[in-house]
C-alpha cells in the first residue's frame, strides 16, 4: 500500500476508536452531575449511590478518551503534514483555542472531582463536575468548528504566493452553518448514548432485583435504579428527538454543499425528480453505477432530506454522474501526474454507513419505548425481555455515531477539504495532496501497527472494567464526606484515590 | 511589536509550563521503583503514595503539551508540520509512552491485585523514562540544527537524531526530571518516604550540574548568543541552590530552585534556536520565526485568545494546587478499593 491509504486507514482507525468514548463522556460527564446535584439539593443517598456508580463507570472511560485524544492531536503533522500546511492558518486555532479552553478545564476539574469528595465544600465540589461537563461539551464545539470548516471552508481566503489558505474571519469560522448543524448534531448524538447507557444499566439492574422477590432488593430496584431509568429514558427521548431534527437540517445543508455526499449517499446515479429513499440496494464492488440496484424503495423521501420537497421540480437530486460531469469541469479532470480524479466517495461505503447511522437509533428507540411502558405510573418490572432490551440497546448509539462519522469523512472524499460551492474555488484540497510527504510507507505502517495492537489490548481492558463494574452494582453504602459532615477530622484517608 | 515573535515566546512559555509540571511527575513516575523500600505491603502502601501526590494533577499538566503543540499548529503551521512528520518515529515512541502511563495511572486502583499493579507501575516507569529522555534529544536537536531541504522538509532520517550532543541533551532533561520528582516527593509526602527522597535528591543534584552543566556549556560554545551565558549562569546557581536547600530540609524552596533550572533549560534552548524556529544543520535552509509564522490576523485573533485565557488557567491549576496541599503519607493511604481479579475474570463477556 501506498503512503496515502496508509494514512487514511491509520486516521479512520484511531479516530473511530477516539470517538466510541467521547459520545460517552460528552453525555454522561452532564448525566453525572445532574445526579450529584439532586444528591445536594435533596439529601437522597440513592443519588449519592447513583453519582459514585455511574461516576466510576464515566472514569473508566474518560482514560481512554483522553489517552486516545494526544495521538488525534499529534496526527495531522506527522501523517498529514502536507495538510497542515495548507490548512493551519486556519485550521489551527480552534485546535489551540480547544486546547485552552477545554482541555485544561476538563482535565484540571476532573482531578478535583476525583480527589475533592472530602477536601471541598459540597457546593464547590458540584461546582467540579458541572465545569468539566460544560468543558467536555465546549471541546465538541471546537473540534467540531475545525472539521465543519474541512467540509464547508469559510472565513478564509487564499494566497497564490504561498498556496495556503487565511483566516480572514474567526467569527465565520465560528458562526459557520455546518458547525451549527454538526455540532447540535453530534451532542445529541452523545446524549442519547449516555441516555442509553443510564437507563440499559439501571433497567436491567431492576429486573434483576425484582426477580429475586427479596422485599429489600425489589426496594432497592424500586429506590435507587427505577429513578435512573425514568432519567435515561427522558435523556433519549428528548435526544433522540434533537438527533432527528438536527439530522434533517445537515442534510438540506449537505445538499447545497456537498452534493456529491448526498448523491453517493442515495446511490443516486442520474440525477432526478421525487428521489426515491432506497432501504435495500447491491451493487458490485467496483464503485461504478452500472452494477447498482435499488430493491426497496420509500418514494420521495431523498429529495425531502435534501431539499424538503417530496416531488415537483425543486425536488430534483443531482447524481454522482452529474457531479462528477460538473467537479471534473470546474477542478480539472485529471491530477499533477495525468490520472483521471474520481469525485464519487466510495458508494457502497457511503451508503450504507448512512442507513446504518439511522436504522441503529432504533436500538435506543426501542428502549425508550419498553422503558415508558415497563415503568408506567411508579411500577418496576420483572420482565426478562425488558432486561434483554436493556443490554442490546446500549451499544446500538455507538455504532450509530462511528456510522455517522465514516459518513461524513468518506463522503467528503476525494476532499480533505471539500470546496465550498458559493467560496472560493481555490480552498480545496484532494486528500492524496495532504499526506506527509517525508514519511514513508513503512513509518506509517509500524505507527499503525502500533495503534492497533495497544488500541486492541485497551479496548478488552476498557470492555471488561466497565462490564465487570457495572455489574458491581451501587454501593450498597455510602457516606457523606464532605468536610461539612466530616467535621475536625481532617487527617481521614483519602476517600476516592488512585 | 512583531506578532510572531510575541508568539515565539508564548510557545517558549507554553513548553516552559509543560516541562516544569509534567517534568516532577515524569520524575515521580520513574521514582515508582527507586524509592520504595520495606516488606512488600509497606512497598506498595509507598508506591500508592508516590501515584496519589500527582494524582490530582498529571492531566492537567499534560494539557500544556496538547496546548503547546495545537498552539505551534496555529501560529507556524509549517514549524508544526515538518516537526511532526520530521520526527515521526521518537513523537510515536512518546505517544505510545503517554498513553501506556495514562491509562496505568487511572486503572491501577481500579483491580485489587499484585500482578495488575506490577504491570501497570511498569507501564508508569516505561512511560516515564521514555518521554524524559526523548524530549531532551528532541530539543537538543532543534538546538543543533537539523537537516532541511529548500522545501524546509526534514530529511535527515532517524539515525541523524541520535548524535551524541542531543543524547546528553537527553541524559540532561532525564537526570533534571528525576531530580525534579524527587523534589517533590520529598515536599509532598511524610515519613520515611520523604527521607528517602531528600537523600536521592542530594544525591541527584551533583550528578545534574555534572551532566547538565556538560551539555549546556557545550551548548553554549557551539550554538548560543552570548547573553544566555547569563541563563547557563542562573541554572547552575539554581541547581546548588537545590543542593543547599535540600540539605537543609526547605522543600519548598528546593523546588522551587529546580523549576527555575529547568526553566533555564527551556530559555537556553529557545535563545539558542533563536531567529529560526527550525534551524538547518550548519545553518543551511533553516526555517525562521517570520517564514513559519502565520497571518497577523490569526496571530492576532490567538493573541486575544491566548492573553484572555491563559492567566485564568494558571489561576485555577494554582489553587488545585493549594486545595491538595497537605503531605500524603502511607496513613493516607485507604484499603484497595478496587474489584478482585477473580471478580474481573469471571465475568463473562
Ligand atoms: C465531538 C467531539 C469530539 C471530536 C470530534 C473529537 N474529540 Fe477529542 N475529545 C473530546 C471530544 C471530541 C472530549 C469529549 O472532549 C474528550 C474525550 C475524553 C476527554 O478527556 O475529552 C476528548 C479528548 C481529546 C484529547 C485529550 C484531552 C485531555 O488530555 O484532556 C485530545 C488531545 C483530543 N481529544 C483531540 C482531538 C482531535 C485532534 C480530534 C480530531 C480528529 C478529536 N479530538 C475528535
Ligand atoms: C471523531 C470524529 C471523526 C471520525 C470518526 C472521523 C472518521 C474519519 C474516517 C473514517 C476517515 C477515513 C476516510 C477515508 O479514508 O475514506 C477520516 C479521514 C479524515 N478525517 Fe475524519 N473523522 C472525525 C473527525 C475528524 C475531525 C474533527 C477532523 C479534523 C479536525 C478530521 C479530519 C480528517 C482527515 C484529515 C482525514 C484524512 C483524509 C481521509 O483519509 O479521508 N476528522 N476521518
Ligand atoms: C433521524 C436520523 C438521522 C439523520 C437524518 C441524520 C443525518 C445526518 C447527516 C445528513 C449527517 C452528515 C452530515 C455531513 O456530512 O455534512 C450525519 C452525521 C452524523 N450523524 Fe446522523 N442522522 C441521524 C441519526 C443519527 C444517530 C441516531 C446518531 C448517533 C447516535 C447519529 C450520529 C451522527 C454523527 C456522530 C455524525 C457525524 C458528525 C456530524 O457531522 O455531525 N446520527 N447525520
Amino acid at each position: 500500500m501506498e503512503a496515502l491509504d496508509l494514512a487514511r486507514w491509520q486516521f479512520g482507525i484511531t479516530t473511530v476508536y477516539h470517538f466510541i468514548f467521547v459520545p460517552l463522556t460528552i453525555g454522561l460527564a452532564p448525566l453525572v452531575a445532574v445526579m450529584q446535584t439532586a444528591w445536594v439539593r435533596t439529601g437522597n443517598e440513592r443519588w449519592l449511590k447513583l453519582t459514585k456508580f455511574f461516576g466510576k463507570l464515566f472514569l473508566i472511560n474518560f482514560a481512554l478518551g483522553v489517552v486516545t485524544g494526544i495521538v488525534q492531536e499529534f496526527q495531522f503533522g506527522m501523517n498529514w503534514s502536507e495538510y497542515s500546511r495548507f490548512v493551519g492558518d486556519v485550521f489551527g486555532a480552534p485546535l489551540a483555542m480547544e486546547a485552552l479552553a477545554a482541555f485544561f478545564v476538563e482535565s484540571t476539574f476532573l482531578g478535583l472531582w476525583i480527589f475533592g469528595w472530602d477536601r471541598l465544600s459540597k457546593r464547590v465540589h458540584l461546582a467540579c463536575i458541572w465545569a468539566a461537563a460544560v468543558a467536555v461539551n465546549l471541546s465538541a464545539f471546537f473540534i467540531l468548528a475545525a472539521n465543519s470548516w474541512m467540509q464547508h471552508p469559510v472565513g478564509a481566503r487564499y494566497n497564490p504566493e504561498t498556496g495556503r489558505a487565511e483566516m480572514e474571519s474567526i467569527w465565520a469560522i465560528l458562526g459557520n452553518n455546518t458547525l451549527w448543524a454538526a455540532f447540535p448534531h453530534a451532542v445529541a448524538a452523545a446524549f442519547l448514548t449516555a441516555g442509553t447507557f443510564v437507563a440499559g444499566i439501571a433497567a436491567w439492574w431492576m429486573v434483576r432485583l425484582v426477580r429475586t422477590r427479596r422485599p429489600e432488593s425489589v426496594e432497592l430496584a424500586r429506590n435507587v435504579y427505577r429513578p435512573a431509568v425514568v432519567l435515561g429514558t427522558v435523556v433519549m427521548l428528548v435526544s433522540g428527538a434533537g438527533v432527528a431534527l438536527t439530522g434533517d437540517v445537515q442534510g438540506k445543508l449537505m445538499f447545497e454543499q456537498q452534493p456529491g455526499k448526498m448523491a453517493s449517499a442515495e446511490a443516486l446515479c442520474a440525477g432526478e425528480e421525487a428521489a426515491p429513499f432506497s432501504i435495500l440496494t447491491i451493487g458490485d464492488l467496483s464503485n461504478s453505477c452500472e452494477g447498482v440496484r435499488h430493491i426497496l424503495e420509500v418514494p420521495g423521501l431523498s429529495s425531502y432530506l435534501g431539499t424538503g420537497k417530496f416531488s415537483g421540480e425543486d425536488s430534483y437530486l443531482p447524481g454522482v454522474n452529474d457531479v462528477q460531469q460538473e467537479y471534473a469541469e470546474r477542478f480539472g479532470e485529471t491530477d499533477a501526474a495525468g490520472n483521471p480524479i474520481s469525485y464519487t466517495p466510495n458508494l457502497a461505503v457511503t451508503y450504507w454507513s448512512f442507513r446504518l447511522m439511522i436504522g441503529f437509533a432504533a436500538g435506543s428507540a426501542l428502549l425508550a419505548l419498553a422503558a415508558l411502558w415497563f415503568t408506567r405510573r411508579g411500577r418496576v418490572s420483572d420482565n426478562p425481555w425488558f432486561a434483554r432490551i436493556a443490554i442490546a440497546a446500549i451499544p446500538t448509539p455507538f455504532l450509530a455515531s462511528s456510522f455517522g462519522w465514516i459518513f461524513t469523512e468518506v463522503g467528503r472524499q476525494p476532499w480533505v477539504v471539500a470546496p465550498n460551492p458559493t467560496g472560493i474555488d481555490q480552498i480545496r484540497l484532494l486528500t492524496m495532496q495532504g499526506v506527509s510527504t517525508v514519511v514513508s510507507p513503512g513509518m506509517i505502517l509500524t505507527s499503525m501497527i502500533v495503534f492497533t495492537l495497544l488500541y486492541g489490548a485497551l479496548a478488552v481492558v476498557w470492555y471488561r472494567l466497565i462490564h465487570r463494574y457495572a455489574i458491581e452494582g451501587v454501593p450498597s453504602t455510602v457516606r457523606d464526606e464532605s468536610p461539612e459532615a466530616a467535621g475536625d477530622e481532617t487527617d481521614r484517608p483519602l476517600s476516592f484515590a488512585y | 511589536m512583531d506578532l510572531a515573535l510575541v508568539w515565539f515566546f508564548i510557545i517558549a512559555v507554553l513548553w516552559t509550563g509543560y516541562l516544569v509540571l509534567e517534568g516532577f511527575d515524569f520524575g515521580v513516575g520513574m521514582l515508582m521503583s527507586l524509592l520504595p523500600r520495606g516488606d512488600a505491603a509497606h512497598r506498595e502502601k509507598e508506591r500508592r503514595v508516590l501515584v496519589n501526590s500527582i494524582g490530582p494533577v498529571w492531566d492537567g499538566n499534560e494539557v500544556w503539551l496538547l496546548t503547546a503543540a495545537g498552539a505551534t499548529f496555529a501560529a507556524f503551521p509549517e514549524w508544526y508540520a515538518t516537526l511532526f512528520s520530521g520526527f515521526y518515529l521518537p513523537l510515536l515512541a512518546i505517544l505510545v509512552a503517554l498513553i501506556v502511563r495514562g491509562v496505568a495511572f487511572e486503572y491501577r486502583g481500579k483491580i485489587s491485585d499484585a500482578v495488575w499493579a506490577r504491570r501497570c507501575d511498569l507501564a508508569i516507569q516505561v512511560g516515564s523514562w521514555v518521554p524524559a529522555i526523548l524530549w531532551g534529544v528532541l530539543f537538543a536537536n532543534l538546538v543543533r540544527g537539523v537537516q532541511l531541504d529548500e522545501a524546509h522538509q526534514y530529511v535527515g532520517g532517524l539515525g541523524a537524531l541520535l548524535n551524541p550532543f542531543a543524547l546528553l541533551g537527553g541524559l540532561t532533561t532525564l537526570v533534571l526530571f528525576l531530580l525534579h520528582g524527587a523534589v517533590f516527593v520529598a515536599l509532598k509526602t511524610d515519613g520515611a518516604i520523604r527521607v528517602r527522597a531528600r537523600r536521592f535528591a542530594g544525591a541527584l543534584s551533583v550528578v545534574a550540574l555534572a551532566v547538565a552543566g556538560a551539555w549546556a556549556v557545550w551548548t553554549q560554545i557551539a550554538f548560543s548568543p552570548a547573553w544566555t551565558w547569563a541563563v547557563v549562569l542562573v541554572g547552575a546557581l539554581a541547581l546548588v541552590g537545590v543542593l543547599r536547600t535540600n540539605r537543609a530540609g526547605r522543600e519548598g524552596y528546593a523546588f522551587t530552585l529546580s523549576a527555575v533550572t529547568i526553566v533555564a533549560a527551556v530559555v537556553l534552548i529557545f535563545g539558542s534556536m533563536y531567529p529560526d524556529v527550525l534551524p538547518g544543520l550548519a545553518g543551511g535552509n533553516s526555517l525562521s520565526i517570520a517564514e513559519a509564522a502565520s497571518t497577523p490576523y490569526t496571530l492576532t485573533v490567538m493573541t486575544w485568545v491566548a492573553v484572555a485565557l491563559t492567566p485564568v488557567v494558571l489561576l485555577y491549576q494554582g489553587w488545585t494546587y493549594w486545595v491538595f496541599r497537605r503531605r500524603l503519607t502511607v496513613d493516607h493511604i485507604p484499603a484497595p478499593a478496587g474489584l478482585t481479579w477473580k471478580k474481573i475474570k469471571d465475568a463473562a463477556f
